[in-house]
């Protein structure tokens, strides 16, 4: 990747929320605790973990959708945080969501949803020109001119992810943070969406950050993948580079928990199956947050949080035990 | 015979826009001890399918025709007395939600107890018993303190081997898995899967598995039924249907899953949108998206071919490879 300046970088990005756990009490729940990395301009960045990990979270503290707790978040170089560095920010980086079907509002046409972003930001004081930017978009994302009068519940899954799409893509973003955009989905329509995100990036020089839980779906569409675990980032390196060596543990049990359509693999797969559920967030335990489900850990994992190191070639890995175990 | 044989069954949901052909006209067999899969995308009728054989669909749904039978035993139309015997006892079924499927207002213990009360002439005592070895059956730890808590104390995995265990409580012939997988986590997935592998193989049970996940169909399935729009598109035993598909669709949904060798690559979806139920196409449900179409498929429906014994399909691209082949000699 060279030495260009990367297009986002992220560093020391903690996210608390104050939780009530009684009357009077309450507890940081820490959903994202010390994250840096950062993403080259044309790239994607998959990001993977289970529920409750903080990948959604690192995407919308990225963009400001949240004031984070602490850390900075850089964009072509500039600091994010001011109220007009903040503005510039939201034109150029924007979010696609998960769910199709709640992140549309049923109330507006397909062309007002597609446009309410650009008359947030007053880009088109001609309608014609405004109706000129709405249909170009519909066609990106492979929508009929005459689906712009609709309604979104005229549409099924697949239809409405691409709205979201060609909502996102209104104000010509540089950066697109795709939350689980192609989760809801049936397989075929996800693969239709996922080659459109591929295609896209092509004709307008997107960067992603694409979070996800499928792994299969993230070493498709991912140049590097990133790995979080209750609020951390424990691995990060190229996607196919992962999937080969991965060297954390909580990596290697998840890569070899996707089940692979192919019976004769599947029977030949030794699993690696974890024992027990991911801790509480309020509760996480000292040390490596991944220590109690970890077949290695002993008592140096519970006394500091390893550090994030790159072991060469640009992998980097959170664990005291990696020497050890690879 | 085989112990459970659905024939042409046709299920209907009767709604304000007129009749959804849920399930239409399928055909299956389950023998002992068996694990048969049906795949298939939504509104595929997979899970219709389930609940017509538990005979606990909506209450706009009927089955309109076709058989059931059960060890023999016709189960359409044969009343509410004989499908309670039926229901939990000899087929169990487990849902994709946990959190739902459970009954927040009462313990663990009550609500698995209440299942094994009901079938089984055990006391209360016994009853608690049955309980306790169920937990620890399906690897809950602390099963007397897990007894006596409430779902929202457990976690989506855990709640979904309490799911198992009570559905498998009085020893069912067929264990029905509607999706049981789909709400958890891969790590929690896997620990999920394990259980049930070991399970079928110490109890000896059938599982029917619906799923949309092809993975999971490969960990755990001998057969395999791919469903489109209510009716089955091909039939056969995994290693068939995985290495040898032979029907357009599945060929599609093979392609579509993003795998290592297609990193960097576009993939090759299925192009169109899914089936309108009210609005079914006269010929073959999947020809509007099919690349491989012939002027026949929009003509008629092709009826299910046996291409070898453990491979059924419905597509006239075999039935077309067959009279070519028949004319070469």
């Amino acid at each position: 990747m060279g030495n260009n300046a990367p297009l986002v970088e992220v560093k020391h990005l903690k996210q608390y929320f104050d939780v009530s756990t009684g009357l009077f009490s309450t507890l940081p729940l820490k959903a994202v605790d010390d994250v840096s990395f950062t993403i080259q301009k044309g790239e994607t960045l998959g990001l993977v973990g289970e529920s409750g990990c903080g990948k959604t979270t690192v995407g919308r503290s990225l963009l400001h959708l949240y004031k984070p707790t602490s850390g900075e978040v850089y964009f072509e170089g500039k600091k994010i945080g001011d109220k007009a560095s903040l503005k510039e920010f939201r034109k150029k980086a924007t979010m696609v969501f998960q769910d199709p079907y709640s992140s549309l509002n049923p109330r507006m046409t397909v062309a007002d949803i597609i446009a309410e972003p650009l008359d947030v930001h007053k880009m088109y004081e001609d309608k014609q020109a405004r109706r000129e930017r709405i249909l170009e978009l519909m066609e990106y994302v492979g929508l009929n001119s005459e689906h712009a009068s609709r309604y979104a519940h005229e549409f099924s899954g697949g239809q409405r992810q691409r709205i979201g799409i060609a909502r996102s893509l209104a104000l010509k973003p540089a950066f697109v943070v795709c939350d689980e955009p192609v989760s809801a989905l049936d397989v075929s329509i996800q693969a239709q969406v996922i080659n459109m995100f591929d295609e896209l990036q092509d004709k307008l020089g997107l960067t992603y950050l694409f979070i996800a839980h499928d792994l299969l779906v993230v070493r498709h569409i991912s140049d590097r993948i990133a790995v979080m675990y209750l609020g951390h980032m424990v691995e990060l390196a190229d996607a196919d580079e992962i999937y080969e060596h991965p060297l954390h543990p909580y990596t290697r049990s998840l890569i070899s928990a996707v089940p692979v359509p192919d019976p004769k693999r599947a029977r030949a797969n030794k699993r690696i199956v974890l024992e027990g559920d991911i801790p509480s967030p309020l509760h996480a335990p000292s040390g490596c947050p991944f220590r109690t489900r970890c077949p290695y850990a002993t008592e140096a994992c519970a006394e500091s949080m390893p550090e994030l190191k790159d072991l060469g070639g640009g992998h980097l890995c959170a664990c005291h035990r990696v020497e050890d175990i690879t | 015979m085989s112990m459970l044989e659905v024939r042409d069954l046709h299920t209907s949901f009767f709604t304000d826009a007129g009749e959804v052909k849920a399930v239409n006209g399928i055909s299956f067999d389950l023998d002992e001890g068996k694990v048969l899969g049906i795949v298939g995308e939504s509104g595929s009728g997979k899970s219709v399918t389930a609940y017509s054989i538990l005979q606990i669909l909506a209450s706009s749904g009927k089955i309109v025709s076709g058989s059931v039978k059960f060890r023999g035993t016709e189960l359409v139309n044969s009343g509410e007395k004989v499908m309670k015997t039926i229901r939990g006892n000899k087929i169990s079924i487990i849902f994709q939600d946990p959190m739902t499927s459970l009954n927040p207002t009462y313990t663990i213990g009550h609500q698995l107890m209440e299942a094994i009360l009901l079938h089984t002439d055990r006391n209360k005592e016994q009853a608690r018993e049955r309980a306790l070895e169920m937990l620890k059956l399906v690897n809950v730890n602390e099963p007397e303190k897990r007894l006596k808590q409430y779902p929202y104390e457990f976690s989506g995995g855990m709640r979904q081997r309490v799911m198992i265990a009570m559905a498998l409580a009085c020893e069912p012939d067929i264990l029905i898995a509607d999706e049981p997988t789909t709400a958890l986590d891969v790590t929690i997935q896997a620990q999920i899967l394990e259980l049930m592998k070991q399970l079928q193989k110490e109890l000896g049970m059938a599982i029917i598995m619906i799923t949309h996940d092809l993975g999971v169909v490969a960990q755990l399935c001998d057969e395999v039924i791919v469903m489109y729009a209510g009716s089955i598109c091909e039939q056969g035993t995994a290693d068939e249907i995985f290495y040898n598909p032979a029907h357009e669709y599945t060929k599609g949904l093979l392609r579509s899953i993003p795998t290592e060798k297609t990193s960097g690559e576009r993939l090759r979806p299925i192009s169109g949108t899914p089936i309108d139920l009210l609005n079914m196409p006269k010929g073959c449900a999947f020809a509007p998206r099919c690349e491989a179409a012939m002027k026949i498929c929009l003509r008629e429906r092709c009826q299910r071919m046996q291409l070898n014994d453990d491979h059924a399909a419905a597509c006239w691209m075999n039935v077309k490879a067959e009279a070519e082949k028949g004319g070469g000699e």
